[in-house]
This record gives C-alpha cells, sequence and structure tokens, in this order.
C-alpha cells in the first residue's frame, strides 16, 4: 500500500505547473501554431502586394532612389494606351476561352474516370502527366513542337496528308494561330487539376441520389444538368476561381513561347508588366499593369465563392 | 395492382453470392417484408427488382411482364431509400416534382399532383424549404411523397426508418402502415428491424445469404419457423436451442415459464432449470440458466412478465419449469430444417 501511493504521489506531483501547461492553453498554443503562416503571408504577399500599391502611385524607376506621388496618373496614362488595351483584350479572351474549354474537357474526362473500365489506371496516369511535368520545361517542349521549321505535329499532319501540300503553319509566328498555340497549351497545363477536382465533386454526390434520379425516371442529360452538374456547383466554382486567377496572372507559358509577339498579339497584361516594370525600368507604370486587374480578380473571388455558398450541399 | 415475380433470380458479385435463387411472388396490394441480417442480399433483391442492379440469371416480372432487361423509369416502380435521397439543391416541391418533369407532364397538372401528393403525407407547409432545413421525419416524408407523386404500381422501400430515432421509428412505423393500406399499393419493404417487419408485413420472407428460408405471415414465420436460421433470428431473445440426439429443439423464451405458471396444465413437457443471472428489463424479467443433465446443461432462457409479481426466483437455485409440448419445434441437427418430433 505504501509503494503505491508513493507511486501515485510522484505521478501527480507538479514541479512547475507554470510551465508544465502552458501548452494546454489553447488560446496560446493556437498563437504560436498560427504565427509562422502570419509571418510568412505578412512578409512574402502583404509586403510586396503593399509595395506595388504604392509604386504603382508613383514615378518611381529602376536606378532612381527618387518617389514622387503621381496618384491615377500612371492608370490615366495606361487607359490612353493602343499596346495596354490590346493586353487588357487579349488577358480576357485568354482567361474566358481557356476557361471555358478546360471546364468542358475537364468534366467530360471526369465523367468518363469516374466509371471502372479496362486500362484506366494508365489513361488516368497519361492525364496527370503535364500537372507533375515542370512546367517551364514541359513549354520548352512545346517551344520545339510548335516550331516553324523542325515542328513534328506539321510534320505529323503533312505525312498523314491531313494539310493539303506546302501548308506549313507557323504556329506561333501568325497572330490569331499564336493565340491558339497558348490557349491550346494553357489549356494542357490547366487540365490534370481540373478533372481531379471535377472527380472529388463527382465523387462527392451520393450513390443513392443517382439511384433515385434513374427511378424517378431521369435520362442521361436530364440527370447530368439537372442532379449531377447542380450538385457539382460549388465545387466546379471553387475550380474556375482558381483557374481565372490563375490564368490571369499567368506567364510562363506567354515567356517561353512568344515573348508576348508577334506584333503583341499575345501580350497579356502581366506579360506586359513584366516587360514595361523589369526590362524597360518604369517600375510605377509596371505595378499599375500588373495591379490592373486586382480590383477585377477580388470582385470576381467574391462573386464566386457567394454563389458557391448558395449552392452548398448538406 | 400488379404483383411482383422473381424467377429463380442469382445475382453473384464474384466469388459472392448476393443473391442465391430467389423465387417470390408477391400478391395484390401487398406489405411484403423482405427481413434478414446485414449481408443477407435483401437490398440486392430490392435493387435488382427496382432494376439499379442486373441480375446474373433469373427474371423478375412486374405484373406479368418480364422487366428483366427494361430500366427503373419503364418499371412503374417508386423508390424510397434510406438516405431518402433528397434532392439537396432543389426545393421540396421541386423535389416532388422531379419524377413528373421527366415523364414530361405539363406544368398545370404537375402542381395539382404535387399539392395532392404532399397533402397525403400532411407535408404541404413544407414545398418551399430545401431539404437540408427538414428534420428526420420530415424528409422521410418528403421521400413518400416523391414515390407516391406519379402513382406507382409498386412501392420499393430500402430500410426508409433506420435513419430515424426510436420514439419517431414507433409512430412512422404506424403512419407508414396506415398510408400503404391508404394507398393500396404493392409495397417491397426491406428491414433488418424484426419489429419492423412483425408490425407492419402481411408478409415477411426470412433471407440469410441470398436465399429465402422462410416466407409467411409474421405468425408463421414466428411461431412455426421453418429452419433453426429463422427461429433464431426473430424474437428478442430468440427461440431456445438445445441439442438432443439428432435435433435440435427448440422453444421461445415466453413458453418456458415456471410449471406452476402454466394455468389449465395442458400437455407440458418439464424440465429442470438451474438459474444463473436475472435481467430486470421492465416490462419482462429474462432469467438466465441452464437445463439438467437431459440436455446436458445447455444455456437457455426464459421470458417472465413482471406482471407476474407473486412468483420469486433466485439466482443458483434449480426450479422446476415447463414448456406446453406444442410450443416446442424440431430441427434436423444436420441440416437444421424442420423435422419430426422426439418423444420428450
Amino acid at each position: 500500500m505504501e509503494t503505491a501511493s508513493n507511486l501515485a504521489e510522484g505521478t501527480f506531483r507538479i514541479r512547475n505547473p507554470h510551465l508544465r501547461f502552458f501548452f494546454d492553453n489553447e488560446k496560446v498554443l493556437g498563437l504560436l501554431m498560427i504565427a509562422p503562416a502570419v509571418v510568412y503571408i505578412l512578409a512574402l504577399v502583404g509586403f510586396p502586394l503593399i509595395l506595388a500599391f504604392i509604386y504603382s502611385f508613383s514615378d518611381i524607376t529602376i536606378g532612381s532612389a527618387d518617389y514622387g506621388f503621381v496618384g491615377f496618373e500612371n492608370i490615366k496614362n495606361l487607359l490612353g494606351e493602343f499596346e495596354f488595351k490590346i493586353a487588357l483584350k487579349n488577358t480576357i479572351l485568354f482567361t474566358a476561352i481557356s476557361m471555358i474549354i478546360v471546364l468542358v474537357l475537364a468534366k467530360i474526362l471526369a465523367l468518363i474516370l469516374v466509371k471502372d473500365f479496362r486500362g484506366k489506371f494508365v489513361v488516368r496516369a497519361l492525364i496527370l502527366m503535364p500537372y507533375v511535368a515542370p512546367i517551364s520545361l514541359g513549354v520548352i517542349g512545346w517551344l520545339w513542337m510548335l516550331d516553324s521549321i523542325y515542328s513534328p505535329i506539321n510534320w505529323l499532319f503533312q505525312r498523314t496528308e491531313i494539310f493539303g501540300p506546302d501548308f506549313w503553319p507557323m504556329w506561333l509566328g501568325t497572330p490569331n494561330l499564336a493565340m491558339t498555340s497558348i490557349i491550346a497549351v494553357h489549356v494542357w497545363r490547366m487540365l490534370p487539376l481540373a478533372t481531379i477536382i471535377m472527380l472529388a465533386g463527382l465523387a462527392s454526390i451520393p450513390e443513392e441520389i443517382k439511384d433515385a434520379a434513374l427511378v424517378d425516371g431521369a435520362g442521361y442529360f436530364r440527370q447530368l444538368f439537372q442532379i449531377t452538374i447542380p450538385m457539382m456547383l460549388p465545387i466546379m466554382m471553387v475550380a474556375v476561381l482558381f483557374g481565372i486567377v490563375f490564368t490571369a496572372t499567368d506567364i510562363i507559358i506567354i515567356l517561353v513561347l512568344t515573348r508576348g509577339g508577334p506584333y503583341d498579339s499575345t501580350q497579356v497584361l502581366v506579360s506586359k508588366a513584366f516587360y514595361t516594370g523589369i526590362d524597360a525600368g518604369d517600375l510605377a507604370t509596371g505595378a499599375a499593369t500588373a495591379l490592373f486587374l486586382f480590383p477585377l480578380l477580388a470582385a470576381v473571388a467574391i462573386f464566386m465563392l457567394r454563389i458557391a455558398r448558395r449552392a452548398e450541399v448538406t | 395492382m400488379p404483383q411482383v415475380e422473381t424467377q429463380s433470380l442469382f445475382k453473384h458479385f464474384g466469388e459472392v453470392k448476393a443473391v442465391d435463387g430467389v423465387d417470390l411472388v408477391s400478391s395484390d396490394e401487398e406489405f411484403l417484408v423482405l427481413l434478414g441480417p446485414s449481408g443477407c442480399g435483401k437490398t440486392t433483391l430490392l435493387r435488382m427488382i427496382a432494376g439499379l442492379e442486373k441480375p446474373t440469371t433469373g427474371e423478375v416480372l412486374i405484373g406479368g411482364q418480364v422487366v428483366t432487361h427494361l430500366p427503373p423509369r419503364a418499371r412503374g416502380i417508386a423508390m424510397v431509400f434510406q438516405s431518402y435521397a433528397l434532392y439537396p439543391h432543389m426545393t421540396i416541391y421541386k423535389n416532388i416534382a422531379f419524377p413528373l418533369k421527366a415523364m414530361g407532364m405539363p406544368k398545370a397538372d404537375m402542381k395539382k399532383k404535387v399539392d395532392w401528393s404532399a397533402s397525403m403525407l400532411g407535408i404541404e407547409g413544407l414545398l418551399q424549404r430545401k431539404p437540408r432545413e427538414l428534420s428526420g421525419g420530415e424528409r422521410q416524408r418528403v421521400a413518400l411523397a416523391r414515390a407516391l407523386v406519379r402513382e406507382p404500381n409498386v412501392f420499393l422501400l430500402d430500410e426508409p426508418l433506420s435513419n430515424l430515432d426510436a420514439k419517431l421509428r414507433t409512430s412512422a412505423r404506424e403512419e407508414l402502415y396506415r398510408f400503404q393500406k391508404n394507398v393500396a399499393i404493392t409495397t417491397i419493404y426491406v428491414t433488418h428491424d424484426q419489429v419492423e417487419a412483425m408490425g407492419m408485413g402481411d408478409r415477411i420472407a426470412v433471407m440469410n445469404a441470398g436465399k429465402v428460408r422462410q416466407l409467411g405471415t409474421p405468425d408463421d414465420v414466428y411461431s412455426d419457423p421453418a429452419d433453426t436460421f429463422v427461429a433464431g433470428f426473430l424474437g428478442s431473445p430468440p427461440m431456445n436451442l438445445v441439442e438432443s440426439q439428432d435435433r435440435i429443439v427448440g422453444f421461445r423464451p415466453e413458453s418456458f415459464l415456471p410449471k406452476k405458471m402454466h394455468e389449465g396444465g395442458g400437455d407440458l413437457i418439464f424440465l429442470p432449470f438451474d438459474v444463473t443471472r436475472i435481467e430486470n428489463l421492465g416490462a419482462d424479467r429474462l432469467i438466465y440458466g441452464k437445463l439438467g443433465e437431459r440436455f446436458s446443461h445447455a444455456a437457455v432462457i426464459a421470458n417472465l412478465p413482471t406482471s407476474f409479481t407473486d412468483y420469486t426466483i433466485e439466482t443458483n437455485t434449480r426450479y422446476d419449469f415447463a414448456v406446453p409440448r406444442n410450443d416446442v419445434k424440431f430441427f434436423d441437427g444436420k441440416t437444421g430444417l424442420r423435422a419430426e418430433p422426439l418423444p420428450l
């Protein structure tokens, strides 16, 4: 009995109660755990963003330490500029068209992949491939595939006689084709993630709901448009939101494939901001160009999240 | 109302024989219950009748017509699922109207039908709400209204009460029973709950391992079980089964009473009973104990109504118990099927 009570005493004896239970306080622990994320966001997202805002209302340039506040002068100048309007139009076109194509293709792929069939594993692996490949290397691969002289795509279409004799399209060298190529490569890159998100959305629809729709007499398309898609809406909205923000702010594909050309036909706001602000040294105009879409994208984000919440499914 | 029939229906998932040769005929306007433990194949059988599952072999007939290769929507059936499977993004009105919309019914007729169906279930006030705003009991009624709205030939219900809490389940059982008698539509009802089966079914098909072990009225399957599985599955506690020579002898705990409680006597079989434990469950007292040497001290249970207050029982004591000879059932020791009585 004696040893047992000694043991119990030892177990419950607390050397320094304040220190021992310091981390049991959820307020302290919570703050500590969220601190790295807060520091990260403030230092690497918040600070540069504020800096960009400050620059965009100034006349600052690379190589000069002077800061002069000019208000909305930069944005006013931009709006009067012909190249800026083209870049804005290209950004909207590039984002809208590639998002629509990605949505439709991802939906179809997800509907296929949700079924069981032989070789599904291989198909799924192939579809996922672009996502795991380093994006800049992947785009350099496309640069070669779309080369004006050595393009294997042209060679293939010539050999199979799909292209007529002496038809050698310059994929990256003519304005409309260049935009088409940029969109195609972007779709290639976005499709895997979009498909995975759609698959998750499809899988989240309970089996009994699909059965109920079958028993209630819904054919394939009624089920698709009145049950499946509405029930996937919240998750699709999140996918579209990410897609829009991602597409509108992307620069890699354009930088590698066309550098905005030919004749600015693939110039988008981000690439223009880079060329103006960094290459040409006009930091202020570059910042203003880069931030031009900020209010628009924020509005899109709020709108999408509201729709997603309204369609939320229990 | 047409009857539902299955002819030597099999469904194999690889090695697993989910449904293993079921021949079943429902009669008109009948409330037929498929009862069995989980995994016995009752839901698979129901899904094959619905057309949601293709049988490996065999035929399904509704109203005398082979429907085995028809899709669910061509079978004139309606189904209520365990989770109710309401469409979460639609209002209750749209949920109930969905089958009519799929039929291409004009809007005005549709509204009349939905109102009629909703009034049958007493949910007129909920039509503009979304499913997530309803309670479990209300959702169940919406599911029934959606099933009723296009006046199907057959109702298929898959454990529709199992998501309700115990108290609500009792009243829902009563309502569902009256509802079925009211609309007089042939109903096939799947459950693992014997209380639901006994309380609502006109007939019960007791299933195990993909086979129908017995089909009969609740009284039949309870008091006249076809084999040891049915005997052991129905009743709470189930039938006492003890071995004797090459037979299994079965008797219900509620027929196994102290000798002097068998008023009027009749033809009794006397059994010594060594009481080991007593459970007082409120309405009943369950007496656990062992039979004498003749049944090699087999463990059995007696169920005494607590209203027999003048009879005290204590543990670790031997009492003289008895069973009416008519209440004792005999089963073959090997097959478990009913067999000729032994002289006891």
